[in-house]
């Protein structure tokens, strides 16, 4: 793999691997010691030009855990200025010798320019760009789903048979995107739900049936319910009428939750918005895997890191 | 030096040879076997002769923003495009609301003398779409503006337009309307559509466009105006102007090479050389706007030449300026989107690309076209070649085309402008011999 931009281009033999190896490193960190040489003397450089101390941090344990240096660099710009320019800090990088980049950007695509401009050599792991693409979020939740139905018989499995609920604010979220494409690939089938304000233009041909009403799409059975951030800021832009109405119509509350089929899952990306999309009570409930979506990126993202910079990364390529 | 030119051989819009002698700034005697003493002698057999092209939408940028382009350095682009004419769009800084901006602007292009520039005036005070700028001035001024255009803005206040249209009918001018409305396309980055809900961009829906153009052919109706709408980039825009034309209003529309050619896939790339406004659209538009131009909907191509320097596009997409550079291309964009296809013959080409435009600017001296007595504008242009595109290949001072390392059709040979030549054998003449050359004309 020389890259990882995008889950659109993964097929599901790619996943599987990827997901495989993941399970290889989440062995590693039931350990006493949770560190592999694997990656030693190569410099793993986290770029952030958004904030985000959760993707950070996750990706700066998986680095270490394989024993490579890490560099964070945050090059968020202040609101007067643009800040550092892309290509600047990417021929910076490449200067410092970076062997993979991770970066996270808030413009769709910035990932995408970063590896095929020619500005740096290395290779490039999408951490969130924009509205387009959160691929280590997609291989995490799948990993999450695989563990949950499959247990220690997850290996080499897709997700063939299961059905995956994502509710909410679709249009702008990568996470959703990520997802939709993923879990279709590994035999999922999916439905998102949200009110249409917040379904892109040509969501119909998306692999995905979509239900504008919640509890419509629960009545059928769902064996993963993901629930997405919804942003202050949609709340100013005619989406919906408020917070209130929004909750009411697509959040996950006790009653909904109480109403879930047995084995259902509920996931969440985080951070939460506890009241608004999703209640404590099914935050908090054994149901929900949100705790460990956050360890099980660690072992997703070591996965990545070391297939991208291992001597396995032309195999996957 | 004697100032006649005989060229010889050219097809004429593509039909049959014939000699043209230039002399005195007019075309003398078509023909065959013509001579003259001492005039230079241009080698033209194969080529295809085409009246001067006139440009109806071009940024030149200065002043104001002349890291990008300088009247200068655009007239040269337009002339290596067999271009001998440009409307250069008021989006300046200063902006070209008043009567000094515009004589500025004219005198530096007389002063180069590549292209006959005609500067587009403001249609609001500094394009905020607030109060009418002082169209009467521009139009009375040295620079006799006709065509006014909030161009890079979209004069929304539907007051303002309505307004704007009658006032330009004492001045014979006309409103060029970059229909846009701007509320739907707040932030918007590619045409709204499947591409954009998977690439994660903002959309700029097609609406936006088709409800100005609408609502603009109305009060062009209601006022009896002419109106002009500039870079139809959609199939229901199209429609729109085909129904206002079959009720009798008095509309006008162009297209751009670049929406006539590339469609919205190519954004996949993020490639920000592929961002322009109003954006790349569908297969499906593109086809429409071909449609749209050979059956006479669309009445004019303009290139809507948007030079940027390399660090507005060599950027992630949503940092990049839009717009792409297009005077250089333009013919060969044309030849490969509408002239190949069979959609056009080089008639019409010379209908779209000169005599058109030149009458929704008030630009005399295109009526005729290659005529005798008519004053010597025009383009020799090989459609024989395809070629690479390089960067070398642009004369402007910016290279953001979205063109580069394509193979398209076509070259520009020769450029005479106002009886003198501003290309020969394929190369730019000299500026100071130029200068000289248009000095001696005015
Ligand atoms: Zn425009």
């Amino acid at each position: 793999m020389r890259h990882l931009l995008s889950t659109r281009d993964l097929t599901r033999d790619d996943a599987v691997a990827i997901l495989d190896v993941a399970e290889d490193m989440a062995d590693v960190s039931t350990r006493e010691i949770k560190k592999l040489p694997a990656l030693r003397g190569k410099t793993v450089v986290n770029l952030f030009f958004e904030d985000s101390t959760r993707t950070r941090i996750s990706f700066e344990a998986a680095a270490k855990r394989l024993s490579a240096d890490v560099i964070n660099f945050a090059a968020k710009g202040s609101s007067v200025s643009k800040g550092e320019s892309l290509k600047d800090t990417a021929q910076t990088l490449a200067a410092i010798g970076a062997d993979a980049v991770v970066v996270r950007h808030g413009a769709s695509g910035a990932p995408q320019v970063l590896a095929t401009s020619g500005w740096i050599d290395a290779g490039v792991v999408n951490a969130g760009d924009g509205t387009h693409e959160h691929p280590t979020q997609a291989l995490l939740d799948a990993f999450t789903i695989r563990r949950r139905f499959f247990g220690t018989d997850a290996r080499g499995r897709d997700l063939a048979g299961l059905s995956v609920v994502i509710v909410g604010d679709v249009i702008h979220s990568r996470v959703a995107r990520s997802n939709a494409w993923l879990l279709t690939t590994l035999g999922a089938s999916v439905r998102l739900v949200a009110p249409p304000t917040l379904l892109p233009v040509g969501v119909n041909t998306w692999p995905v049936t979509v239900d504008y009403s919640l509890d419509d799409s629960l009545a059928k059975p769902a064996d993963v319910v993901m629930m997405l951030r919804v942003q202050g800021e949609r709340m100013n832009a005619a989406f919906f009428p408020n917070a209130r109405e929004y909750s009411r119509l697509w959040g996950l509350d006790d009653a909904r939750l109480a109403g879930l089929g047995e084995g259902t899952i509920v996931m969440h990306p985080g951070p939460m918005n506890r009241g608004l999309e999703i209640s404590s009570g099914a935050a908090d409930s054994a149901r929900s895997t949100v705790l460990e979506q956050v360890s099980n990126g660690v072992s997703v993202r070591m996965a990545v890191l070391y297939l991208l910079l291992s001597g396995e990364r032309e195999d996957l390529a | 030096m004697s100032g006649s030119i005989i060229v010889k051989g050219a097809r004429i819009l593509g039909a049959e040879s014939q000699d043209v002698l230039v002399r005195d700034g007019v075309i003398a005697q078509m023909g065959s076997d013509i001579s003259e003493q001492g005039a230079r002698v241009i080698d033209a057999a194969g080529l295809v002769a085409l009246p001067g092209l006139v440009d109806l939408h071009t940024h030149l940028r200065e002043p104001g923003f002349e890291q990008s382009e300088t009247v200068l350095t655009g007239s040269r682009a337009a002339a290596a495009g067999g271009f001998t004419a440009v409307h250069a769009m008021a989006n300046t800084s200063p902006v070209a609301d008043t009567a000094g901006v515009v004589e500025q602007v004219a005198s530096l292009g007389d002063a180069a003398g590549y292209v006959t520039v005609r500067p587009v005036g403001a249609v609001t005070v500094g394009l905020k779409g607030e109060a009418l700028a002082e169209i009467g001035a521009m139009a009375r001024s040295r620079a006799a503006v006709r065509v006014f255009s909030d161009d890079g803005k979209c004069v929304s206040d539907a007051l303002l337009m309505r307004r704007a249209l009658e006032y330009v009918k004492a001045f014979d001018g006309v409103i060029a309307q970059h229909a846009q409305e701007p509320r739907l396309t707040e932030g918007a980055q590619m045409n709204e559509g499947e591409v954009s809900g998977e690439l994660g961009l903002a959309g700029w829906p097609a609406v936006a466009e088709e409800a100005i153009i609408a609502r603009d052919v109305l009060l062009a109706e209601h006022v009896g105006s002419r109106v002009h709408i500039c870079h139809l980039s959609t199939a229901g825009s199209v429609e729109v102007v085909r129904w206002a034309k079959s009720r009798g209003i008095a509309v006008t529309a162009e297209v751009t090479p670049h929406h006539l050619l590339l469609d919205e896939q190519l954004v996949r790339s993020y490639d920000a050389r592929y961002k322009v406004n109003p954006p790349l659209r569908r297969a499906e538009d593109v086809e429409a706007l071909r449609a749209g131009l050979a059956d006479g909907t669309i009445d004019i191509v303009a290139t809507d030449h948007a030079p940027h320097p390399a660090e507005d596009k060599d950027c992630e997409w949503a940092s990049a300026a839009f717009g792409m550079v297009g005077l250089e291309t333009a013919l060969s964009v044309v030849q490969a989107a509408v002239v190949d296809t069979g959609h056009l013959e080089w008639t019409d080409v010379a209908r779209v690309l000169s005599r058109t435009p030149a009458e929704i600017g008030r630009l005399a001296g295109y009526e005729q076209g290659i005529a005798v007595g008519a004053p010597a504008n025009f383009t020799l242009y090989d459609d024989s070649v395809t070629s690479i595109l390089e960067a070398g290949a642009l004369r402007g001072k910016s290279s953001n085309s979205p063109y580069l390392s394509l193979s398209l059709p076509g070259r520009v040979v020769g450029t005479i402008h106002a009886g003198y030549a501003t290309v020969l054998d394929g190369e730019l003449v000299d500026e100071e011999t130029v200068r000289e050359a248009g000095g001696r004309r005015g």
